[in-house]
């Protein structure tokens, strides 16, 4: 009986170590990140139009604006064809086309990041630059390229939403005498509308999220850009591309960089399980 | 059911695909927004299957020919930009991350799903930890492992770091396969064993484990997947270093970074798409494999 009582304590003190992860996570970021927040000034670093490390100014606006732009392009790229692919796959895919749809999905969802990047450095870049003789590193690039990464995610949970509407939601539409596609588009969608959400909300977090395939095509110029064709840096890349050398000060703002993406991705978080509990209770 | 009485009904008329094509085809002339849709999604999901079956095609036919043996050799030098050391550090690095985090992962899953009650507040909190653990971006791990294995252990940047910092990240992957795989196993199961006389925790070892040991595997596979794939979480934690690690405590690249490397140099472009084409096959045999494992499972 003994060991049954020490058994369950271990293991409920390793289910305990994610709520320590997070802890530790929380705490080595805010403590080495939120000082430097402080001594540059938070109006100064979160709104400061330039970052120039060399003379001492820290502004990372250019990098919100670059993170915020990068992953708006993403979605409007990703999340209409993911929307289609997902009703396809719900309402129209045969089985035997199911069978080969399906893992490709997934092998999306497994490719490394890098190997998109690189892949984004040898196709995309020399053919945007083909196209507008310009920008071939740019917005534009990497919103195509993480439209095309957060695929999988919004694919597989609008695909489990759509198959949570009960199918006498379809039925009774066919039966009203609407065409397949109406009740699908019509029905079926608005039905699903707080799962598909949510899925949305999932593949933003990935979107901001993405370094190593953003650093390799978004040019990585720390800038406010004035076009979709000029390249731009997102926090992500601003840690990832500095960290290597930076010292001091330099290196604590790039720690409070991640401590502002960690912030917007709570959030991103928080809003996501908000949609996900609604989306259950319906 | 449905299936079968469709057959026969369609069995009655003379060229039942032929007709229904037709009638398809009527109907939607009769409705083009209908057919516009319908368009839509055709478009969508053909391009998706072309650009992955591109993407896939493009690193393959342009790396395949690079596959020289000196890429593989022993000794990393400036000129063959060998691959197989780092190699050798990404299978160190998976390692001791998978003897970290899946113990971590299949514990953390066996108080959730066996012992924990329901409207328990501490599972609610382990629950919401699990959920933003999978949502933190590989940067922000990376960050984290360089201030605190890397800087506050003093373990320097070395594999034993980059393994650590990668376990924390996938371990809500194995915790949450493994909870759906634990479910999955039938609660008569359990009631048989307790029937026999067996204890709890006998119950869970010897039968409730066992029969969800496919379950669990398929998530420990689709783990290393993403552990062989990142670049971001290990850059400033085992670093760069080209060479087979001496030991836990020292440095060395995985496979993900050599090439992340490779192509930023710009320089070695041919050998960035061998090394990508080594890393794509892995990840589609992962994936495969995982997949097959996870079918079995739902076949039962």
């Amino acid at each position: 009986m003994k060991k049954e009582k020490i058994m369950e304590t271990v293991f409920l003190l390793m289910a305990c170590v994610s709520i320590l992860a997070v802890v530790l996570i929380c705490v080595f970021l805010f403590v080495n990140g939120v000082p430097a927040i402080l001594k540059v000034g938070i109006g100064n670093f979160l709104g400061g139009k330039e970052w120039r490390p060399g003379n001492g100014i820290y502004g990372i606006f250019p990098m919100i604006l670059g993170s915020v732009y990068i992953t708006a392009g993403a979605v409007i790229i990703g999340v209409p064809i993911g929307i289609l692919v997902s009703v396809f796959m719900s309402e129209y895919c045969p089985v035997w086309l199911y069978r080969f749809l399906k893992p490709a999905v997934e092998l999306l969802a497994g490719i490394p990041s890098v190997v998109y990047g690189f892949f984004g450095v040898m196709v995309l870049v020399p053919w945007i630059r083909s196209i507008f003789h310009k920008g071939g590193e740019s917005i534009l690039t990497a919103s195509i390229l993480l439209g095309i990464m957060i695929l999988p995610t919004i694919i597989g949970v609008s695909e489990s939403a759509l198959r949570a509407v009960p199918r006498n939601y379809y039925e009774g539409a066919l039966a009203l005498g609407a065409t397949k596609e109406r009740s699908i588009f019509s029905v079926m969608l608005p039905a699903a509308k707080s799962g598909i959400s949510a899925g949305i909300i999932l593949g933003i977090g990935r979107a901001i999220g993405e370094t190593m395939a953003v650093v390799m095509v978004a040019g990585n110029q720390a800038r406010v850009p004035d076009s979709i064709l000029k390249g731009v840096r997102t926090m992500t890349t601003n840690i990832v591309i500095e960290m290597g050398y930076a010292q001091d000060l330099h290196r604590e703002t790039l720690i409070a960089t991640g401590v502002i993406l960690f912030l917007f991705i709570l959030i991103i978080n928080l809003a996501f399980s908000l949609v996900k509990r609604k989306s259950e209770i319906q | 059911m449905e299936e079968s009485n469709r057959q026969t009904f369609s069995q009655k008329k003379e060229s039942p695909h032929k007709n229904m094509f037709l009638q398809k085809l009527k109907s939607y002339l009769r409705h083009p927004s209908a057919l516009i849709m319908f368009f839509l999604v055709a478009v969508s999901v053909v391009f998706t299957v072309c650009v992955l079956g591109f993407l896939i095609f493009h690193i393959l036919a342009n790396g395949i020919p690079y596959l020289t043996p000196e890429l593989f050799s022993f000794q990393y030098t400036s000129e063959n930009s060998s691959m197989f050391p780092a190699v050798i550090n990404t299978f160190m690095i998976v390692g001791i991350a998978l003897i970290v985090s899946v113990p971590l992962g299949i514990c953390s899953a066996i108080y959730l799903v066996e012992y924990a009650k329901k409207g328990n507040r501490l599972v609610s909190v382990i629950r919401i930890t699990a959920e933003t653990l999978s949502g933190i971006p590989s940067i922000v791990y990376g960050l984290f492992g360089s201030l605190f294995f890397v800087a506050a252990l003093h373990w320097d940047h070395s594999i034993l770091a980059g393994a650590f910092t990668l376990s924390i990240m996938v371990l809500p992957t194995i915790m949450r396969t493994t909870e759906e795989a634990l479910l999955a196993v039938p609660d008569s199961y359990r009631e048989g064993s307790f029937g026999l006389g067996a204890g709890k925790l006998r119950t869970i070892f010897v039968v409730v484990l066992p029969s969800a040991v496919p379950g669990i595997l398929a998530g420990v596979i689709l783990a290393m997947g993403r552990m062989i794939g990142e670049t971001a979480a290990l850059i400033y934690t085992s670093s760069t270093v080209p060479e087979v690690a001496k030991n836990v405590f020292s440095s060395g690249r995985t496979l993900a970074i050599h090439m992340y490397l490779l192509s930023n140099e710009g320089l070695h472009t041919n050998q960035a798409y061998a090394t990508a084409v080594v890393l794509l096959v892995v990840v589609i045999i992962m994936n495969w494999l995982s997949g097959i494992i996870a079918g079995k499972v739902a076949a039962k």
